[in-house]
């Protein structure tokens, strides 16, 4: 097992340090000169020109750039946002819970709604039922989710009445951020109310953001559940008399969830995509507004260091899913 | 009163108004500690019988009998719950792909405790100590470590072996082992078919075998029913089927026997193919294959007919010469 | 039972005996096979009115797409109370006509589409041919750039070129193109690659066919079924994404009239007038749907292994 994950991690860094080469890039394309476009455009003074360049390394050559910027990645020094003066690792770190937050609680939606609907499915093949799912499912995974969030705002906010239009809480309270989780947070404050108005703020951009991995995972969980529902062990299990739902949970399951956790897993590179839009319609103070603003107020440090942090996460994700699926499917850890 | 009575067995497939009948008519009697044989090429209704009896027919398909008795307890009235105890606990089943058979993704162990966890009601302690004992039994070497050894570790022949252990767990009094040995290696096999018949004398249960292979047949089965497409054709004793097959079938599959062809230039072989969906001949099933074929065997279905201790389902009968009593 | 289908076999009979010397064109199995598939002809019908509807645009349209009523700002639908059937789907902010919007706005994510699909369609197939062909340095070198590129989700690297670039349509369509190259490259050379080991391969080898003609003439047309259907769900991920870079003020720029562009705009109406919000939303969910549609259609259609796989 040990053998396994240091095999897995040996191939993840290539990709890693691709990424930091991009990051680097990322700020070397801008068009024009990096130095005006990093310090303003007010002082164009030679000397202070030269003080600049100096300051910001870009007299060195190309090569000495990218290393002195990879020594700075080690150290975690992502550079400072031009518009706040703050360290960008510390403003991610300030509304990556946020993101978090939102992004667990969409894909336990999404998880919790798309194996159901997967797996009944797959045991009502060819019903009503099973083309209401497969339905939906296409829709949802055709869904334009920046539209969807408006749909639902609509509905449920402005007309019904029922949850707030944007922000993790109501203005009223002033929630301590001890574990940066909202939904945590207020528990700990013991603020009457508080509870209840985050989960009222969480549950419509979950929903959104939750779409389109529901209607993937769905996909994915019937048309593995229908090939796993055809395998002799599942004949084996039902002649040792195990009642139907012990045969579909234990027996079946198990193997269909092989494809299925990947797939999740692979999720979470949409569900980062997806926050961008998310937080932007709902104002939700996170990683993927805090993007989106920085670009329109070309902060490119934060974008940079950003886009990284992102990439980062997203193959710190996929390696944990790897691991699992060693875990889950025991014929992968064994093998070679 | 015998073990099982299965009277006018038959499964259907496809749609209501144009049904495929896989298994017609059925009828076959099992004594406790009897090793029955059904012989039958691939698609003759061999397994689907079976399938049947376990329950194991799934939804689109459809089983009707008169009469599907076990150990006196009707199978067709009885509630899927109450079929659920009996089935795996008192009639057990095994298969022929042992390796697709097991779960690959639970250990050895956790799938035999799991049958003797819901049938004997065993605590997970005893369990353990039982499921030991059985792969004991069925001569698997090591057999602690493999307890905890997940199925893709394990040879074809270990498999069945598991499968087998799994399927004994609870003392059946039935075990259907449907070609049990054709997936394994011929030094494999021999060693699989001693073990089912030992273990058919030491846990005293009947034992019904479902086979290609007529050697093995001859070796250990008591009695032996032949299908084709869908029917018995004849069930015989086990050694008189070997001299004195009644129905032209049974004679042509033990014509082509490699040891019963010995100085002749080919295999003996049958004319044609087992009728599919649609062309399903009118009379005797056999007829438009059959060399004693006649114009009343073109024409009418026979019925399975009493005729020296056996029963044949033909007009015209094969005598001890082999040749057509009309 | 058993007498109508064999009455019927035997009509059927002759005509077979006949057929059987002239195979069915693959195009026409496989036309016969897209046709069964009802979700798929359905979807095929819609786009042809949505390609109809954006060619002819400037002379189907009602109205000007970017004239501006201003006496009837925010007019709701023509089917509402206060309805005009000269718009029928109502006006924006700005007293535009919303179907003629749309209609103009299907000529916006038609180009978008096509564009960015041809664009990082050519250099996917090249890239994947010749990571196939030479798996060696050159391969792994273009794999793993592969891998770098899609380590970021396509919408996040596509907002990260923007950034870069500018906003605006023709930077959508590079980004847009470049975000979906690593697919068309890893799908190619899987296929070229399953291809290079069969035997007509070693035999136009054997043939002394060089490495171009290799690549180009006998193995690429065997590796176009998977990336045709690739190509039409890149179509539906470009709208989206397109829309989507719109909708974040990214993509195309007002008063262009782009599907996610006009949503960004109708955010604050979102209390006051629904058929803002709700048109170019619907618009975008069915022209996506429908091409999904036919991509599963084309797919089930050109290779039945895939079915499965959906």
């Amino acid at each position: 097992m040990f053998n396994f994950i240091l095999r897995r991690i040996a191939v993840v860094i290539p990709t890693f340090l691709g990424i930091t080469v991009l990051a680097f890039a990322l700020i070397h394309m801008i068009p024009g000169d990096p130095v005006l476009v990093m310090v303003g455009e007010r002082r164009l003074d030679p000397e202070f020109y030269r003080q600049a360049m100096q300051r910001l390394g870009l007299d060195q050559p190309l090569y000495m750039q990218y290393l002195h910027y990879l020594q700075k990645l080690v150290s975690g020094n992502l550079g400072e946002s031009l518009v706040t003066h703050e360290p960008v690792m510390a403003e991610f770190l300030k509304l990556f819970p946020a993101t978090v937050e939102l992004s667990i609680c969409a894909m336990l939606f999404a998880a919790v709604t798309g194996l159901a609907a997967g797996i009944v499915a797959a045991n009502r093949r060819g019903t009503a039922v099973d083309h209401v799912v497969m339905g939906s499912a296409l829709t949802g995974y055709s869904m334009p989710i920046f539209w969807w969030g408006l749909v639902l705002i609509m509905l449920f906010s402005v007309h019904l009445g029922w949850t707030p239009v944007s922000g993790r809480i109501d203005l009223e309270f002033d929630i301590p951020a001890v574990t940066g989780f909202m939904l945590i947070d207020t528990l700990l404050s013991g603020e009457e109310g508080a509870f209840a108005s985050a989960l009222s703020h969480l549950i419509l951009p979950a929903i959104v953001l939750g779409t389109i991995p529901m209607a993937v995972i769905a996909r994915m969980t019937r048309s593995s559940m229908l090939e796993v529902l055809r395998e002799d062990y599942i004949r084996t299990a039902r002649a040792k008399g195990l009642s139907p739902v012990r045969v579909v949970v234990v027996h079946a399951l198990r193997n269909a969830l092989v494809p299925v956790v990947t797939v999740i897993g692979l999720q979470v590179g949409t569900l980062l995509a997806g926050a961008v839009l998310t937080e932007t319609i709902f104002s939700w103070p996170g990683i993927g507004k805090w993007l989106i603003d920085s670009i329109s107020r070309r902060d490119y440090p934060v974008v940079q260091g950003g886009i990284l942090l992102v990439a980062t996460l997203i193959i710190l994700v996929n390696l944990l899913v790897d691991i699992l699926y060693g875990v889950i499917n025991p014929r992968i850890r064994h093998a070679r | 009163m015998s073990l099982l009575e299965i009277k006018n067995l038959s499964v259907e497939f496809g749609s209501q108004d144009n049904p495929f009948r896989a298994v017609q008519d059925v009828n076959l009697s099992i004594n406790r500690g009897e090793i029955v044989g059904i012989v039958g090429e691939s698609g003759s209704g061999k397994s689907v019988t079976m399938l049947a009896l376990m329950g194991l027919i799934e939804a689109p398909g459809r089983v009707t009998a008169d009469q599907l008795v076990f150990d006196g307890q009707d199978l067709m009235t009885m509630s899927p719950a109450a079929k659920r105890h009996l089935v795996g606990k008192d009639v057990a089943m095994i298969f022929q792909d042992a390796l697709t058979s097991l779960n690959p993704a639970y250990t050895v162990g956790f799938q035999l405790m799991e049958t003797l966890r819901l049938h004997m009601g065993l605590s997970k302690s005893e369990a353990q100590k039982r499921a030991l004992e059985l792969l004991e039994l069925v001569e698997i070497p090591a057999a602690k470590s493999r307890l905890s050894a997940y199925p893709h570790q394990l040879s074809g022949g270990m498999s069945q072996r598991v499968m087998i252990a799994m399927a004994i767990a609870c003392n059946p009094k039935l075990l259907i082992a449907d070609e049990p040995t054709t997936a394994l290696d011929v030094t494999v096999q021999a060693q699989i078919m001693d073990l089912l018949v030992s273990l058919q004398k030491s846990q005293d249960m009947a034992l019904i075998l479902i086979t290609h292979d007529l050697a093995v047949i001859a070796e250990v089965a008591h009695r032996v029913a032949v299908m084709y497409a869908g029917e018995i054709v004849e069930t015989s004793p086990v050694p008189e089927i070997f001299y004195r097959p009644h129905h032209p079938y049974t004679q042509a599959l033990l014509a082509s026997i490699p040891e019963h062809s010995k100085g002749a230039e080919r295999l003996a072989t049958l004319p044609g193919v087992v009728p599919g969906q649609y062309d399903r001949p009118i009379g005797c099933l056999l007829s438009p294959r059959c060399p004693y074929a006649n114009e009343k065997c073109r024409n009418e279905h026979p019925k399975l007919t009493q005729t020296h201790g056996s029963f044949v389902r033909c007009f015209t009968p094969l005598d001890e010469a082999g040749r057509p009593i009309v | 039972m058993t007498t109508p289908v064999q009455s019927a076999n035997t009509a059927v009979a002759p005509e077979m005996a006949a057929a059987s010397y002239s195979y069915p064109s693959p195009l026409a199995e496989f036309w016969a096979s897209f046709r069964a598939n009802r979700g798929a002809s359905a979807a095929l019908v819609f786009m042809a009115f949505m390609v109809i509807a954006a060619l002819f645009a400037p002379w189907l349209a009602p109205h000007d797409p970017i004239e501006q009523h201003r006496d009837i700002l925010l007019l709701s639908p023509a089917w509402t109370a206060q309805g005009q059937w000269s718009f029928l789907l109502g006006t924006d902010e700005l007293g535009r006509d919303i179907l003629s919007r749309l209609m103009h706005g299907a000529r916006v994510s038609m180009t978008i589409g096509l564009v960015s699909v041809v664009l990082s369609l050519l250099p996917g197939i090249v890239l994947g041919l010749v990571s196939a062909f030479y798996p060696k340095a050159v391969g792994t070198a273009i794999m793993r750039a592969m891998d770098i590129m899609m380590a970021l989700p396509s919408l996040l690297l596509a907002v990260a070129i923007v950034a870069v670039l500018g906003p605006g349509l023709t930077n959508t369509m590079i980004a847009i193109a470049v975000v979906s190259l690593p697919s068309y490259v890893r799908l190619t050379r899987a296929s070229a690659m399953s291809e290079l080991g069969r035997d007509y391969v070693i035999a136009a080898r054997l043939a002394g066919a060089g490495k171009l003609r290799l690549m180009f003439n006998t193995v690429l047309p065997n590796c176009m079924a998977p990336v045709i259907v690739q190509a039409t769900l890149g179509f539906s991920s470009a709208i989206l994404d397109a829309a989507a870079l719109g909708f974040l003020g990214l993509g195309a720029q007002p008063p262009l009239p782009e599907w996610g562009t006009m949503l960004a705009s109708a955010r604050d109406y979102i209390e006051s007038a629904w058929w803002v919000v709700t048109m170019p939303g619907i618009t975008i969910l069915f022209n996506v749907v429908a091409l999904n549609l036919m991509g599963d259609g084309l797919r089930d259609a050109l290779d039945p292994k895939l079915k499965k796989l959906a």
